[in-house]
């Protein structure tokens, strides 16, 4: 039960399109692909996949003083700048956050692969200790991003990290939600971020669900819903909201960008890496549940769709029995592939911006519907479309469904 | 290596990886109050400099006593002169 309402009111991002909401959408908007080729991938043997979307060059890490940078890996980077992008946007200084009343809720899949290999390359040399620096724990912790935004913000109240892999972001923003509603602070800091390991792309390719088969042409994939998808594009970035109480936003003029009206998580236990449809409808009928509200009146879904062959049939399915062909549906994986923890952050962020254009972003490389999907209404081109309230999905390995239910403010 | 080249050796170590102006790094400048170190700093100086020195001083009881930067060229330079003669 609700029991305080909850608002959205600063927003920031690092994607594979660079830093900030504006960057991000015009990438979005010009159907631009930020996959690319990654020469490096051919070097790992076994790893079929040679493309990735990474975060441009351009991300100023010195702008966050040594002493913080110093604990803190790409990953804790992209958060940091997002963050202070997102209190930027609401108009808040450090003095309005010193009294405790805000929390930080970010969570990443795992802490930096890229400092755990380093650190184990130079211990595998002698098998010796003597060259570990004193910092790398807390890059390689599993609450580095957490704690290195709280340790730079200086944020004294709530700290959480959750990880539940691909649904790390949404779930992030959930709780924030409910800490918040439960009225327990007054404002939250949360999403999710991850950095690019070969590593992460392995995880996919093992399973068979890395797409392999576009490295000669990688703005061509990933193909969410499309006949030809053949798996997920590993990607990296930060997708940051801020999240106040309704009254307390109000009472300080904040400009309130949206609110959260719904979230809800569920474990699906068939299967540790199968999707399953009836566990994802379960997750979307709870969290609308929550948010008061029938399915007849959401205007957009925002896929989790990977372009995985199972995942994208298994949400297809549960939207369709959800909503028919009523509700217009698109994945932004098409763009920017999969940013892991932060998909569901930085992809809730670009569906706000939807909502406050009146657009819709299509899905990109979805050229051809697999029948198998073909029950929902895609967004195949760009669409003027006014939302008064969507859904955000996210289904994580490991069985971690989770969605999330925006509203339009104000409204009725 | 001169006296002269270890304390380039040091400066230079240090600025690197502390980030350090050259005009900060006086002699007499308090590796705490002036060039604002903290103990996490000082674990690492010391792995800094055992591997531009290849020594190892991390359990010398020197160490603990140092506190500007013309104490560590003081130990640097007495340690190498201490492994030349040895």
């Amino acid at each position: 039960m609700q029991l305080k309402r909850v608002v959205i009111t600063g927003l920031g991002v690092v994607s594979p399109y660079g830093r900030g909401v504006d960057i991000l959408m015009a990438g979005l908007l010009a159907g631009r692909s930020a996959v690319q080729y990654i020469p490096e991938l051919a070097e790992v043997g076994g790893l079929r996949g040679r493309v990735a979307a990474l975060v441009p060059a351009g991300i100023d890490p010195k702008e966050i003083p040594r002493k913080h940078r110093r604990s803190m890996s790409a990953m804790s980077v992209y958060a940091t700048l997002a963050s202070q992008d997102a209190l930027n946007q609401a108009g808040l200084f450090p003095q309005d956050w010193s009294d405790g009343q805000m929390g930080i809720c970010l969570g990443s899949t795992v802490g930096s692969t890229q400092a755990t290999e380093a650190f184990f390359k130079d211990y595998f040399i002698d098998q010796s200790l003597e060259r570990m620096k004193s910092t790398l724990f807390f890059q390689i912790m599993n609450h580095s991003c957490a704690a290195n935004v709280a340790q730079t913000l200086e944020i004294t109240g709530r700290i959480l990290a959750p990880s539940a892999a691909c649904s790390t972001g949404c779930q992030a923003i959930g709780y924030a939600y409910e800490m918040i509603a439960m009225g327990k602070q007054k404002m939250m800091l949360c999403g999710g971020a991850d950095e690019f390991h070969p590593l992460t792309a392995a995880t996919f390719d093992v399973m068979n669900a890395a797409s392999t088969r576009f490295n000669a042409s990688p703005t061509s994939t990933p193909r969410p819903f499309d006949c030809r998808r053949d798996g997920v594009v590993c990607a990296e970035g930060a997708g940051i909201l801020l999240l106040e109480e309704f009254e307390a936003a109000r009472s300080r003029g904040a400009r309130i960008l949206a609110e959260v009206a719904g979230f809800a998580t569920v474990s699906d236990p068939s299967n540790i890496a199968n999707p399953n449809s009836a566990a994802m409808e379960r997750c979307m009928r709870k969290a609308l549940a929550d948010a008061r509200l029938e399915p007849e009146a959401v205007d957009y879904v925002n896929a989790h769709a990977t372009a995985t062959e199972q995942g994208d049939v298994a949400e297809a399915e549960a939207l369709a029995r959800m909503f028919g062909r009523k509700v217009s549906v698109s994945s932004l994986k098409g763009h920017m592939g999969h940013t892991m923890a932060a998909s569901g952050s930085i992809e809730l962020i670009a569906s706000l911006e939807m909502m406050r254009m009146g657009l819709l972003v299509p899905t990109l490389n979805l050229e051809e519907i697999d029948p198998a999907c073909g029950g929902i209404r895609h967004v195949l081109a760009i669409e003027e479309h006014r939302l008064e309230s969507f859904v955000k999905n996210n289904f994580a390995l490991g069985g971690v469904n989770s969605s999330i239910v925006v509203r339009r403010y104000p409204h009725d | 290596m001169t006296d002269s080249q270890i304390i380039e050796l040091i400066n230079s170590s240090l600025a690197e990886e502390f980030e350090l102006n050259p005009d900060d790094m006086t002699p007499e400048a308090n590796l705490y109050t002036d060039l604002e170190l903290d103990s996490l700093d000082t674990v690492d100086m010391v792995i800094v400099l055992e591997g531009a020195f290849k020594f190892k001083i991390r359990e010398e009881e020197a160490i603990r006593e140092i506190r500007t930067l013309a104490d560590i060229h003081r130990f640097v330079i007495a340690k190498k002169r201490a492994m030349e003669s040895a």
